[in-house]
């Protein structure tokens, strides 16, 4: 599989990984590539964005992704808002044509926003003139979390395809599997979800991917780990029994790690719960990229910001 | 003496097995003559027919009014409008108002105003339970004596089955059908559209077949154990029909009905709208399999009814998100002509059976006046023009909704006159 870089990103938004194709993927890892340079500077700025406005719109709880969005943002330059609203009562009373009419009376260029509800943002993204980029939506879609995954991957390994990559956790309430799913089959990785049955959605093969009952099987020759946070307060003691036998069954430790390849690599998209989907032993070890993660995700959001505020005109290497 | 002769259609008659070119004459509210050529008396209304078919009055067994309580989403008044307008003569109205229609000055209220109106015919529904609340019974005789012909907890599925239970032997005492929507709200589980593999891909919580079929299976096994009359409401799933079917083959007392919508649009037509909410319903858009279930029902006669599930709501509340909007389409103005095209245009059934499910058949499962153009019936009259080719236009709803996912679609065969008690009420322009 040859993938071809796209020369530009020819659309308004950033709403979903389902959109883009392969070579606009490519083509904002690989601007994400040359803008981590910004972060190694003395003065880590560039005049990208300079009199644009971004309104990082988060209608639901969120620490990481907001600051990773926030010094994005600053280090190219633009005016950032912020908007928070914990979920339901902003949200519920006011229709999302309300919001898009306030939000646009302050004329901004970008609008980041991280909505409990799937599809808010490709709704707003059809009222509005701004670009929109999703930064998490319902159960749907986390695109740059997704891109960031895959830059870091693509920076360990060099290339995406033929990776084994083994995604395990409550899959059928996670935008960052989905979103996952869609990137690295497009990029030619394969892609092993892992969860009991009660956590994975219905017929989501159909999506490209392999299911694994149990998290041993799926380890073996795994490139890239991934572990996603469990939440047993949204569960309702429904779908599985207890964090300890969460941990016991399907949780990352050492041993497990061993199963899988000798190179193998672990993403956690955060925040983590040590000691039950992950153990501190392998969270903190030596196979551990997940601050690597983190840093990775700044230029990534910086590249989708850069190239769809108009891409490569102004180089990166302005400074 | 108020006299209306319709002329030369082709009319289309299932309790007398009638397919034949010929007049219609109606008097004094009621059928008076049927042949070929008939004299006109003096002082008649003429109405050429020429070309159009005309079937005993279309009755919906399935309709949200909204009023009392909920005037901004429809009144009885807009409702009966949007009937007339969608070649539906009779409608029976779901009893979830505000107050709920579990009392009998609700069901007098109801059939007053309709009355006051004079378009369409409206039966309510009264409830099964005390505010929809699937605890205590509500009166039934009671709504019955004021004029309920059936009863339901619409919406809100009765998960105690033994209050469901000592319904459907109660309601025998009456002879009124208790009518169910099947959902296991721990199934569906605050999802919003169809579960299965494209509510995986579009990232919906997703509401599974099961959630309706275990409710329609429980409900055929009690609808034996007490002998009621049970009719499942707006069916959508390839085993809950199956279920249905085999009912039938063992004699129960088990009726059922499916909305327009659900045998034209699917899970994937969802996945198109971009999370617009006018694409959710319950039950949901289900998958293509499903849809195929609801087309082979309706040819090999398991389906007793097509109705409009009609559910109107304000503009405003589907602005909300997928998620967050509520359930329902409109579907007074559509479902006719959603049937012409494709079930008749699209040679699933033939327009005897049609009309045998709009129209004969309802009016057997509600025990309703009409369903017949026999001499001495109801002068109800639904005329159809088979070859209007038109598209959904939602600002010309009669509906004080617009919560429609077919705007724009271009359908063949339309109502082309409605008539009750003799008068024409409504006539497409």
């Amino acid at each position: 599989m040859v993938v071809e870089s796209a020369t530009a990103l020819a659309r308004k938004d950033v709403v979903g990984i389902s959109q883009l194709d392969a070579g606009e993927i490519q083509l904002i890892l690989d601007t994400a590539e040359e803008l981590l340079d910004v972060a190694k500077r003395p003065i880590k700025k560039v005049p990208t964005l300079r009199g644009s406005t971004v309104v990082n719109l988060f209608m639901e709880p969120s620490t990481r992704t907001r600051f990773s969005f926030e010094v994005a943002e600053k280090r190219l330059s633009a005016d950032t808002l912020n908007f928070s609203a914990s979920g339901s009562s902003v949200s519920k009373g006011e229709t999302l044509f309300d919001t898009a009419q306030n939000l646009m009376a302050m004329a901004p260029d970008f609008i980041v926003i991280r909505h409990p509800n799937s599809g808010a943002p490709h709704r707003l993204a059809q009222e509005v003139p701004a670009s929109i980029i999703n930064a998490g939506d319902g159960i749907n879609e986390h695109p740059t979390q997704a891109l960031l995954d895959a830059f870091t991957m693509r920076q360990h390994f060099g290339s995406l395809e033929g990776l084994k990559v083994v995604v395990a956790g409550d899959i059928r309430h996670s935008r960052v599997a989905r979103s996952n799913a869609f990137l690295l089959d497009k990029m030619g990785a394969e892609v092993r979800f892992v969860a009991p049955a009660s956590l994975l959605p219905l017929e989501v093969e159909e999506l490209g991917v392999s299911t694994f009952l149990r998290l041993e099987p799926a380890l073996e020759d795994a490139d890239v780990v991934m572990m996603l946070r469990i939440q047993l307060e949204r569960q309702k003691r429904v779908n599985f029994p207890s964090m300890r036998e969460y941990f016991d069954f399907f949780a990352l430790t050492p041993e497990r790690l061993k199963l899988a390849a000798d190179r193998a690599v672990v993403l956690h998209p955060g925040p983590m719960n040590r000691g039950v989907e992950i153990d501190s032993l392998v969270a903190d070890g030596s196979q551990s990229l997940i601050l690597e993660q983190v840093t990775n995700g700044v230029a990534v959001r910086m590249a989708i910001l850069y190239l769809l505020a108009g891409g490569p005109s102004e180089a990166a290497s302005d400074s | 003496m108020k006299r209306l002769l319709i002329r030369n259609g082709r009319v289309i008659d299932p309790s007398q097995g009638l397919d034949q070119g010929m007049d219609v004459l109606l008097e004094n509210g009621s059928v008076a003559a049927l042949g070929e050529r008939l004299d006109v008396p003096s002082e008649t209304r003429v109405l050429d027919a020429a070309g159009l078919v005309v079937a005993p009055g279309f009755i919906d067994l399935h309709t949200h009014l909204r009023e009392p309580g909920f005037e901004h989403k429809e009144t009885i008044e807009s409702g009966c409008r949007a009937a007339v307008a969608g070649g539906f003569t009779s409608l029976c109205c779901m009893p979830d108002t505000n107050p709920v229609n579990d009392d009998p000055s609700v069901t007098s209220f109801i059939l007053k105003r309709a009355e006051q109106i004079g378009l369409a015919r409206v039966y309510p529904v009264g409830a099964v339970s005390v505010g929809l609340e699937g605890e205590e019974m509500a009166e039934i005789g009671e709504m019955v004596g004021a004029g309920a012909v059936a009863v339901s907890d619409d919406r809100r599925p009765v998960t105690n089955a033994q209050l469901f239970r000592r319904v459907l032997e109660y309601a025998r005492s009456f002879d009124v059908p208790v009518a169910a929507h099947e959902e296991d709200l721990d199934l569906s589980d605050g999802g919003s559209m169809h579960e299965g593999a494209v509510s995986s891909r579009i990232g919906l919580r997703g509401m599974p077949t099961s959630a309706e079929e275990v409710m329609v299976a429980r409900d055929v096994l009690l609808a034996e154990l007490t002998g009621g009359r049970l009719h499942l409401c707006h069916l959508s799933t390839s085993t809950a029909l199956d279920l249905v079917r085999t009912a039938k083959q063992r004699g129960l007392a088990v009726s059922c009905e499916v909305a327009a919508h659900q045998f034209v649009l699917t899970d994937e037509d969802v996945a198109g709208a971009n999370y617009n909410p006018n694409w959710k319903t319950n039950p949901p858009l289900r998958s293509a399999a499903d849809v195929e279930a609801v087309l082979q029902a309706i040819y090999d006669g398991t389906v007793d009814a097509i109705v409009s599930d009609h559910e109107p709501h304000h503009a405003d509340e589907k602005e909300l998100d997928f998620s967050d909007a509520p359930f329902g389409i409109v579907g007074l103005e559509t479902a006719v002509p959603l049937a012409l095209d494709r079930l008749v245009h699209g040679r699933v059934i033939g327009l005897m059976q049609l009309v045998r499910l709009m129209s004969t058949r309802p009016a057997e499962v509600f025990g309703l006046p009409g369903g017949s153009l026999r001499e001495g019936a109801p002068a109800d009259v639904t005329v159809l023009d088979l070859r209007a080719l038109r598209s959904v236009d939602s600002s010309t709803f009669q509906s004080r909704a617009h919560n429609t996912p077919f705007s724009g679609m271009r359908l063949k065969g339309w109502p082309a006159a409605t008539i009750i008690g003799g008068e024409i009420v409504w006539q497409a322009k």
